[in-house]
């Protein structure tokens, strides 16, 4: 196929800290539940400052892999890999020749196999060992999730990672959609996977003192910040004519993509890079303001981001910004970085599909600097034909994607 | 000075944006040009210094307001290393 397509969403696959499947992890959205808790993935949390985080639990390897395969998993891939399997099994597609040649492979990450990582160094610095383990590089590498799924799924299509810090997972969605569009695939299997709640790594986020100590209570007053969170999503994007072809069940479309860089500071969140990236989604789907009722915000709930985040929505969206349901999953699923965009994509997707807007939970009371529609702590019906779901990451990189209901 | 005063001073003339030849404790941070990683690294440096633990939450915390003057923050590690030996 060539040309311009119309590009659909018939799979869609989760691992969170709510659930490790997507209905799992939407009746709990739904239903505002908090997947935080104490940290217990590291070794000796007691000796960590932060003691909360969004962990995917009771995560069992054994259940889904191997021992054999499992050996060349990190975590990071490992929920990758699972994911990938639910959004292709619900689509319905074998990756038979020639679609297996035609099927790219694009997954999201910020900072790839951390436990690999971790558990390597203690045994060189701490444990004084001369010996690593022999897969350790081709399991921490950040394009081992991309390059297990499309080992275990048998994509033989373009396959690369994408790493932008907290957008990871909306790029490399974004570029898979564009791709599917263009013509120059015919399906993709695309999303993103974060599983960082490492020692090292969760000491390397107390020292950038943004990290919430026990709630995250994204565009309320009384916000401390960030909590860390993991996981992964994947969704399966062919071209509509396709999976009308084949009668698949369609989930949703994706109609629009935008990014921008600030070029300014490194973590400071910045209100131009912000409006030109969801301008930008928004002209890529020709889709005005007036036209999107659903926003799941990029809401990290430090104080930076979710008042330059209103901001921007009021600049984007002018007057019907007040008019906007907006929320922030991650006040119940944490940050899960280099996943974060492909979880609440999935989110977005799903709000569309049913008319739901998943809630901001742990919301107090308003702050002044946060005047819009925030969805407090409980899920609300409304019709929504189009929503957007923001990415913004360290490095002032910003990729928005939109999306609309199918009919 | 004490020799505290001398190691702050230090630390936050390293942060300092301004083209200002010294620093000295009269001196505001705001007017010192330090901006918000500034403020973590210069924080960071102070704790590892003097081996002292500053709370500090960026969401919560300002401390360019906080601690107004190159004295407030010397005047805060002393107290800390005060506690510290007590």
């Amino acid at each position: 196929m060539t040309g311009v397509h119309r590009v659909v969403v018939t799979g869609l696959g989760a691992v969170s800290p709510l659930g490790h499947s997507v209905a799992a992890y939407w009746d709990n959205l739904k239903l505002g539940k908090s997947g935080l808790g104490p940290i217990t993935l590291t070794p000796a949390p007691e000796e960590l400052t932060q003691k909360v985080a969004a962990e995917v639990k009771d995560f069992d390897p054994l259940k889904h892999f191997a021992e054999r395969q499992l050996s060349t998993l990190d975590r990071v891939s490992q929920f990758a890999v699972v994911a990938a399997r639910e959004a292709i099994a619900q689509s319905g597609l074998t990756f038979d020749m020639p679609l297996s040649l035609r099927t790219a492979t694009i997954v999201g990450t910020g900072v790839g196999g951390q436990t690999t990582l971790d558990e390597s160094f203690r045994r060189v610095y701490l444990e004084k060992r001369t010996r690593v383990f022999p897969l350790t590089i081709p399991k921490l590498m950040a394009n081992a999730p991309a390059s297990q799924i499309s080992m275990d799924c048998g994509l033989r299509g373009p396959s690369f990672a994408v790493a932008s810090a907290c957008a990871s997972a909306t790029h490399a969605i974004g570029i898979a959609f564009h791709m599917v569009r263009a013509g120059l695939v015919d399906c993709a299997v695309t999303g993103g996977t974060e599983a960082c709640i490492t020692f090292g790594t969760v000491r390397g986020w107390e020292a950038m003192r943004v990290m919430a100590p026990d709630v995250c209570r994204p565009f309320s007053k009384g916000r401390m910040g960030l909590v860390l969170g993991e996981g992964a999503a994947a969704m399966v994007l062919e071209p509509l004519e396709r999976a009308q072809a084949r009668n698949a069940t369609i989930l949703g479309e994706i109609v629009g993509f935008g990014m921008s860089a600030d070029a300014a500071d490194l973590t400071a969140p910045d209100l131009g890079g912000m409006v030109r990236a969801m301008q930008a989604a928004l002209d890529d789907a020709k889709l005005g303001p007036a036209d999107i009722q659903y926003v799941n915000a990029h809401g990290t709930g430090t104080a930076a981001n979710d008042e330059t985040e209103t901001k921007a929505l009021h600049a984007a969206f002018g007057p019907h910004a007040k008019k906007l349901a907006i929320s922030s999953t991650k006040s119940m699923i944490g940050h899960a970085l280099g996943a974060a965009g492909a979880l609440e994509l999935v989110a977005t997707l799903l709000a569309v599909r049913d008319g739901i807007a998943p809630p901001t939970i742990g919301y107090l009371e308003p702050d002044p600097a946060c005047d819009l529609d925030y969805v407090p702590n409980e899920a609300r019906a409304l019709p929504i034909e189009a929503a957007v779901s923001n990415s913004f990451a360290f490095g002032g990189l910003n990729a928005v994607l939109a999306v609309k209901r199918f009919s | 000075m004490s020799d505290v005063a001398g190691d702050v001073i230090a630390i936050i003339a390293k942060k300092k944006r301004v083209d200002k030849p010294a620093v000295e404790l009269s001196d505001k941070l705001l007017d010192l040009g330090l901006e918000s990683l500034d403020a973590v690294e210069m924080i960071f440096d102070l704790e590892e210094k003097f081996d002292v633990q500053i709370p500090y939450n960026a969401n919560t915390n300002n401390p360019r307001t906080e601690f107004e003057t190159v004295g407030d923050v010397v005047a805060a590690v002393e107290k800390l290393i005060a506690q510290k030996k007590s």
